[in-house]
């Protein structure tokens, strides 16, 4: 495997798990949620590295899993009972326990060998040169955890589908016919603080973010059925991912930030020309009836 | 269930009783020791203002809104026990009409509660779901996306989906806002028809010019029940102008055409 397929294919298979989730917090409107988790397990991973004395995966992915929960619950809280909105509630969360993070990282900095730029844009082309062996195959570490990952996201949004769907669309109805919206919410939170912090040494907090909103966002934009929505995100994540390793080797620059521009470059040029919702066609719509621009609801 | 007794030894069986309830959001009650015994096999209806805790009412019957007091059962079981018993339809503003999914998805959603963890709609969802849409004149609407129907074919959608829950009760919150008159009529009917299938239907109704020709059976609501029973003894004048206040004037002119239409009810039994 040469390692140039090594880093593309780790990047693939983030923006896979990060887009199915991701469609999912779209649907619900909790986009930002995930930036909120994906700063606020920070401290979870710092804790189980400083417990374990290892970079070993399993512990810091319950770390991490343990304190995407207690971000939830503390922004259920604060909502729910003190009168806080809910964008508030979870800027005032996630702050403050990245901050923590940040402090526990200052503080142990000769434990803990995690430097803070290498939280925040990750270093995937690292990928090749850490190995571990199971199974008898010796892979990239990245393969092992971000691909148990996805296996498991992928099983959860395969088994959980209808659930999901419905939570996301009427959770009153939800309720009504006795589906627990709010093991549901717990659920797909402690998937996505997975997510992240299984992403987090390849691509990075602030790339994570972007792989889980953008590509729901660009997809929402070409179809109005859930599974091609699903399945238009993991292309736009996995194609966002290629390309964004070939500008970003082209101009020698940083992988994560490649495909971040690739993400937004698809976005954009999905805004203007999309065939039904894209600002151009509307523009033209617009032109020949001009009552329906304003008739069209906004999204 | 010492509003049920009396009712009971009628020969009457109670769909749904809810006894002593008090609900509050944060600290504020807005429903206060609510108690009402519902007979099955009826069309009811809830009136009062609006804020007055009708949607609340609901909500909290379903479980949707946890009570700071009192109790609900159906069919004399507390809630979780029936639950497949009783179906509810929520009002239509609830969710957003942009979601990607279709018509016949949305009714599918129906069986969910049914179906069970883990599994897929199967055959006879599909079908149970095809046969609601066909009851509420919708199936040619089937594979269309919800994002493209109008408010009167949302609302059948969702009458649709609860249908395809085959429940025994039904909760409705305002199924006739905001549909023309053709529309009116067929879910007139299509509640008529539950009835008439032994079911029991419990709907929040604001048009009070409707309210006595339409239903059997009426709660009427201002935080506090005011009055229940049979339309004709409950829909009075004086019970209307204890739920609304005395802000109405058009109140009178409701009460008034509802004693004229009791009367011509009335009239019209006699030669019987
Ligand atoms: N989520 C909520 N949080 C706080 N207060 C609420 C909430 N929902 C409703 N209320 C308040 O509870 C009261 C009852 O509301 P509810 O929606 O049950 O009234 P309603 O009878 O259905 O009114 P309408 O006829 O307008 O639909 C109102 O005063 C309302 O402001
Ligand atoms: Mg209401």
């Amino acid at each position: 495997m040469s390692m140039e397929f090594e880093i593309i294919f780790t990047a693939v298979m983030v923006a896979t798990a990060c887009a199915l989730v991701g469609t999912f917090m779209m649907l619900r409107k909790i986009t930002m949620l995930a930036d909120a988790i994906s700063h606020a397990v920070l401290p979870g991973i710092v804790l189980a590295f400083l417990l374990t004395g290892s970079r070993n995966v399993l512990p810091m992915l319950i770390g991490a899993g343990l304190l995407g929960l207690l971000t939830t619950w503390l922004t259920e809280l604060l909502r729910n009972r003190g009168r806080v909105n809910e964008d508030a509630a979870m800027g005032t969360v996630f702050t403050f326990l990245f901050a923590v993070g940040v402090i526990l990282i200052s503080l142990f900095s000769r434990q803990v060998d995690l430097d803070q730029d290498c939280v925040l844009y990750g270093e995937i082309a690292y990928v090749p040169l850490d190995l571990e062996t199971h199974l008898g195959l010796t892979l990239p570490r990245a393969f092992w955890q971000t691909g148990g990952v996805l296996l498991l996201v992928v099983a959860f949004v395969g088994l959980g589908y209808k659930e999901l769907k419905l939570c996301a669309f009427d959770p009153a109805y939800a309720v009504s016919v006795g589906i627990s919206t709010v093991v549901w919410h717990y659920a797909l939170m402690s998937v996505v603080s997975l997510v992240t912090v299984s992403s987090f040494e390849s691509v990075g907090a602030i790339l994570v973010v972007a792989l889980i909103v953008a590509p729901p966002a660009t997809a929402f934009l070409l179809t109005d059925k859930l599974r091609w929505l699903l399945g238009i995100a993991v292309g736009i994540g996995g194609l966002s991912s290629v390309l964004g390793y070939y500008v970003a080797a082209y101009y020698n620059a940083s992988i994560a930030g490649g495909i971040t521009v690739v993400l937004g470059a698809l976005f954009l040029i999905v805004f203007l020309f999309a065939p039904d919702n894209g600002l151009v066609i509307r523009w033209q719509k617009g032109r020949r009836t001009p009552q329906s621009v304003v008739a069209e609801p906004s999204r | 269930m010492i509003v049920s007794d009396a009712r009971r030894s009628e020969g009457q069986t109670i769909a749904l009783e809810v006894h002593d309830l008090t609900v509050a959001y944060r600290d504020k009650p807005v429903i206060w020791g609510v108690d009402f015994a519902l007979p099955e096999r009826q069309l009811a209806a809830i009136v009062g203002p609006n804020g007055a805790g009708k949607s609340t009412l609901l909500k909290t019957i379903m479980g949707l809104i946890t009570a700071a007091s009192g109790q609900v059962r159906v069919y004399d079981q507390p809630l979780e026990a029936v639950r497949k018993e009783v179906a509810y339809v929520p009002q239509r503003e609830s969710v957003d009409w942009d979601f990607p999914t279709n018509v016949l998805d949305v009714v599918m959603m129906g069986r969910y509660g049914q179906m069970g963890l883990f599994s897929r709609p199967g055959k006879a969802d599909r079908e149970a779901a095809m046969s609601a849409l066909e009851k509420v004149g919708m199936a040619e609407f089937a594979k269309r996306q919800i994002s493209q129907l109008s408010g009167g074919q949302q609302q059948r959608i969702f009458l649709a989906r609860a249908l395809a829950q085959e429940a025994r009760l039904y909760l409705m919150d305002e199924p006739f806002a905001g549909v023309d008159a053709a529309t009116e009529a067929a879910i007139l009917e299509l509640l008529q028809s539950l009835r008439a299938e032994g079911r029991t239907v419990l709907v929040v109704h604001h048009d009070l010019q409707t309210v006595a020709d339409y239903f059997d059976y009426v709660l009427m609501i201002n935080m506090r029940l005011i009055a229940d029973g049979r339309m004709e003894e409950t829909f009075t004048t004086e019970n209307l102008q204890k739920t609304y206040g005395g802000r109405l004037n058009l109140l009178s002119e409701v009460a008034h055409l509802a004693t004229r239409h009791s009367h011509i009810l009335q009239a019209e039994k006699k030669p019987e």
